[in-house]
């Protein structure tokens, strides 16, 4: 499989303009609302689910497991529904889609774990005296790994349909639900089945880090097994966190089997170009499902509530727009609804803006940008490490079609499996031999990033054309010259969406690497991870706020500036 | 016109005219105020070569796009949505891959809320009428081009249309698998019980527009304007070697290679206009310089004088792949076109026989000559002050009259011929259009 991750077509945006800093204003505002409404309600009690009530015992462990796996296939089915109406509605609504798919570019880049405190207080709030709230501020942190780049995916499938295939549904006439499920979803199947895929195992890294976490000075930990590696790290137990590891690799392998191999072989069918793929997945789960008689057995009951469905949903009308549309009034509205959306945006940010200025002085702002810096640096050497070590072997995996065919699966798994795992170790590793975290601190971030480069840098060599290969053999082009005028060319589109995702990756790292916990041992390294960290368990939410708004301008900002244009470069120079 | 003839119309185009704003501010009109009927019980063509406006006329039809001005109407209602009498064969099949040939067929049925029984009794006659039996739980990626596009004809007919319209349909397949659909269509069109009143086709094959209508409709091209209308009757089954047959396909090609523009000087390769046509009024056709020097030799090793339809068919060639070497060769001088005959003039054979320097040579002058972009771009490099210029600069001139795209294309012709003819160089990294020294 010669794709990239996420694919490519998840990261084709324009440029930026100014509904960007507008969209940008409005999510600061709704962060800001939703903080101030998990402060007004009194701090929950809720003894059970306090760190001291997740056991180390390995028997436990099965049951923590199967908890965990749920929490991940709950927000799987919460990102496909949301997909499915939030791409629907920015591919079918002109004006919706001004505002939406810049909100979804924000939300794609901003670091989701610094959201994580934010939405605890919320969910808190909300389900005061139940474990119901940390259950769903866990599973909201997977989904927010996960629903974006499936949503990008599938909205680009809805734009790019081809045009035919628009055309004769309309002339067919089917109504706005046939063609939905139809056209819209096996259209678009393909992409948001990889990316899906590529996302879940994104997803681990959440469900681990958002199990256990401390917000204004309490600790909070829910059944599962990213608690129980918290817990077993905070008591020194080696043992065990080894003991947890051994089970996620187990667990991301039987779900790679049983579920996303058998949906990427399933997908294939809903090819459109006519012509078959040159290598098809296969999946013996799938292909054991096809011979038996389950799946038919299963799907007849649903068969009648499909026809029902069919004919509940026939008011909505047919699936075709209108050919004359009034110009004066839609620009009218259009900008009534600019207007709106520009007054709601400035009167919620000057509101939030002084909320910081009372509580800590808008000179933090300063402050966390300086901390932001060292942070930069970190995510910089990272990627920059990341790529001098990985793209030379990804590219000589790449080239070699019989290694490729092991390794690419392999390296999907290593980048699935959730880094933070790995965290005691380096932890007591510090710890023993006193290094500086401020150094330690790359590693850890690097531990879960690098893959994003080998992984990409694999489906970059892959793609290079074989006859292009034998033809530097036949000229002889080798060493330097080969990597100057065709491995690192080959390569650079893919290496970009790469280094875009793993800049993400290391940046939300920065939240949990920047501050790690080793039995008594508070290992801290300077930077906005670690400032973010802090001031969420020391309840200072005035300084969450304010670093959460600058990381977010950091990692927007590099990702317009650097990363957009190489991606542009990408695609017009380099595309093969 | 007169909409009130012998027969009632089932579709009508009135004055239809579809324009797209250029970037620029300014307006490029595809079609330009089109009028026609489309009367119950006749099969009609739209002829004309790419660019002339066909698909977007059936498309203002079908109701899929709205006219800039102008009214499509059916039984003589406004179409202000996709048309409910209407059934579309498109050219590349627009099959769903991932439904069985029965699930295609039976979609704009269910979309019609048709009760399950009825559904498939109706799809299973459509299957066997085109001659599908046997392929029902196939999918379409199983099938040959032909198969595909029986799918999509029973699609189409399942659903007893007012109207059938084909947009190119047959042009995506072999010849001989194209001639048995065809033969097959007319099978179906004169049985008695066929359900559908009228057929319109778009088409730039000239043969197959005389082998199927009762009414051929000529478009021009740049904006697009029924430039003839002619009526058909010769008997069905219809014979491509029956005199009054040629006569008709030779009649046609007179017609599409004339001069576009009567209003405006002939192009004549002798003559010089005293008001030369800017790049905007005579646009490049889209032809290489290589295929303009084949197409050359080829009637130069004929006698020097060929009559395009059997050039056409001998090489296996359609219409839109020909022309605009024919076009791109007259506009040089290096040939005249006469009604269908193409003959090469003296600086064609000049060009054809001569080494490779002097033939260069000759095509930088006839270029530099003739063609307008071409002449433009070398003004514009040879009176700047280093002899270069970025091509934003031609393109935003060309963007007055043509969309982006269209821009480009022109840009991208002009390119090629003043590269071969070593007017002037191109840099693609930089856009720098430079004068060759």
């Amino acid at each position: 499989m010669q794709r990239s991750f996420p694919t490519r077509d998840v990261l084709r945006r324009p440029r930026l303009r100014w509904v960007d800093l507008l969209v940008g204003g409005a999510l600061f505002v709704v962060l800001y609302a939703v903080l101030r409404l998990g402060l007004t309600v009194t701090h929950p009690f809720v003894p059970s689910q306090s760190r001291a009530s997740i056991s180390t015992s390995p028997s436990a462990l099965p049951y923590y497991a199967l908890r965990s796996l749920s929490r991940m296939f709950i927000a799987l089915g919460l990102s496909v529904a949301f997909t499915f109406v939030y791409g629907t509605a920015a591919a079918r609504s002109r004006r919706a889609e001004k505002v939406m798919i810049p909100l979804l570019d924000i939300l794609q880049s901003v670091p989701i774990l610094g959201f994580l405190t934010i939405t605890v207080t919320f969910f808190l709030a909300l389900f005061p005296h139940s474990i119901l709230g940390l259950e769903c501020a866990s599973i909201f942190a997977i989904f927010t790994s996960q629903a974006w780049n499936m949503t990008f995916s599938f909205y680009h499938s809805l734009m790019t349909q081809p045009r035919d295939l628009d055309e004769a549904a309309r002339l067919l006439r089917l109504t706005k639900w046939e063609r939905f499920w139809r056209l819209d979803v096996p259209g678009s199947m393909i992409g948001l089945v990889w990316n899906g895929m590529m996302s879940f195992g994104g997803g681990w890294f959440f469900l681990t880090a958002s199990e256990a976490i401390t917000v204004n000075k309490r600790s909070y930990a829910l059944p599962g097994i990213g608690s129980y590696v918290a817990a077993a790290s905070a008591r020194s137990q080696l043992g065990y966190v080894l003991l947890a590891i051994v089970v996620m690799i187990v667990m991301v392998l039987a779900v790679n089997f049983v579920f996303w191999r058998p949906m990427v072989a399933w997908s294939e069918r809903f090819r459109i170009e006519q012509s078959e793929a040159t290598e098809q997945p296969k999946s013996i789960v799938l292909d054991a499902l096809r011979r038996s008689r389950v799946p038919g057995l299963v799907a007849k009951p649903f068969r009648p509530v499909g026809a029902l469905l069919d004919r509940a949903t026939r008011p909505f009308g047919v699936a075709d727009r209108p050919l004359v549309q009034n110009v004066a009034r839609r620009r009218a509205g259009d900008a009534a609804f600019g207007l709106i959306v520009a007054i709601v945006v400035a009167l919620g940010s000057t509101s939030a803006l002084r909320y910081i200025g009372t509580e800590v002085g808008l000179g933090e702002f300063a402050h966390a940008a300086w901390l932001g810096a060292i942070t930069l640096a970190r995510v910089t050497i990272v990627v920059i490490l990341s790529t001098l070590i990985w793209v030379p072997v990804g590219v000589k995996i790449g080239m070699s079609p019989r290694l490729a065919r092991y390794a690419q699966p392999i390296v999907q798994i290593l980048a699935s499996f959730p880094a933070n795992f790995l965290f005691p170790f380096f932890a007591a590793f510090l710890v023993a031999t006193g290094l500086s975290l401020n150094w330690g601190g790359i590693v850890l971030m690097m531990l879960g990033a690098q893959w994003y480069i080998l992984f990409n840098a694999i489906a970059g060599a892959i793609s290079v054309p074989s006859d292009l290969r034998e033809a530097m053999d036949n000229f002889d082009v080798r060493g330097r010259q080969r990597w100057r005028r065709l491995n690192l060319p080959g390569i650079f589109p893919a290496y970009v969406t790469g280094g875009i995702t793993a800049a993400g990756g290391a940046w939300n790292a920065s939240i949990v690497a920047e501050l790690v916990t080793y039995g008594h041992h508070v290992l801290i390294a300077k930077g906005l991870g670690a400032y973010i960290a802090l001031s969420t368990a020391s309840g200072q939410f005035a300084k969450t706020l304010t670093g959460i708004v600058v990381m977010s301008i950091y990692v927007v900002g590099i990702n317009r500036l650097v990363w957009r244009r190489l991606y542009r470069i990408a695609e017009t120079r380099y595309s093969l | 016109m007169t909409l009130t003839t012998g027969t009632t119309a089932i579709l009508a185009a009135d004055h239809i005219t579809k324009s797209f704003s250029t970037p620029e501010g300014g307006t490029l009109s595809v079609l330009d105020d089109i009028s026609f009927e489309l009367r119950d019980g006749e099969i009609v063509a739209l002829l004309g070569k790419s660019g002339s406006g066909k698909s977007t006329l059936l498309r203002c039809l079908a109701g899929l796009i709205a006219p800039t001005s102008g009214r499509a109407l059916y039984r003589d209602r406004p179409v202000t949505a996709a048309n409910p009498g209407v059934s579309m064969v498109f050219q590349t099949f627009a099959l769903l891959p991932w439904l069985t040939v029965r699930q295609n067929v039976e979609l704009g049925l269910e979309a019609r809320n048709v009760p399950p029984a009825e559904r498939r009794d109706r799809a299973e006659r459509a299957i066997d009428l085109i001659g599908l039996d046997g392929f029902e739980s196939a999918y379409p990626k199983e099938l040959s081009g032909g198969m595909r596009q029986r799918v999509g004809f029973a699609r189409a007919l399942v659903v007893e249309p007012d109207a059938l319209f084909m947009d190119e349909p047959f042009s995506a397949l072999d010849v001989l698998t194209a001639e048995n659909l065809r033969t097959e269509l007319l099978a179906l069109w004169g049985r008695p019980d066929f359900p559908t009143r009228a057929m319109l086709i778009v088409t730039h094959n000239i043969e197959e527009a005389v082998l199927l209508a009762d009414r051929i409709l000529v478009l021009s091209s740049n904006p697009g304007r029924i430039r003839a209308e002619l009526t058909n009757d010769l008997a069905r089954p219809r014979d491509r070697r029956e005199p009054r047959f040629e006569a008709l396909v030779d009649e046609i090609y007179g017609i599409m290679t004339g001069r576009e523009e009567p209003s405006k000087p002939a192009a004549a390769p002798a003559a010089a206009a005293p008001a030369r046509p800017s790049p905007i009024e005579l646009p490049l056709p889209a032809a290489t310089v290589g295929g303009m020097a084949g197409l050359l030799e080829i009637v130069l090793a004929r006698g020097g004088r060929e009559d395009l339809p059997a050039l056409a068919h001998d090489l296996v060639f359609e219409v839109d792949d020909l022309l605009p070497l024919v076009d791109g060769a007259a506009l040089l001088g290096f040939a005249t076109v006469d009604h269908a005959d193409l003959e090469i003039s003296d600086d064609g054979r000049e060009f054809v026989v001569a080494d490779i320097l002097t033939s260069k040579e000759l095509f930088a002058r006839k270029a530099a000559e003739h063609a307008p972009l071409v002449r433009a771009i070398t003004n514009a490099l040879a009176a700047s002050m280093d002899g270069q210029l970025p091509e934003a600069f031609f393109l935003d001139i060309l963007r007055r009259g043509f969309t982006d795209d269209e821009a480009r294309h022109q840009l991208d012709i002009a390119i090629d011929w003043g590269r071969y003819g070593e007017l002037y160089e191109y840099d693609a990294n930089t856009g720098q259009l430079r004068r060759e020294v």
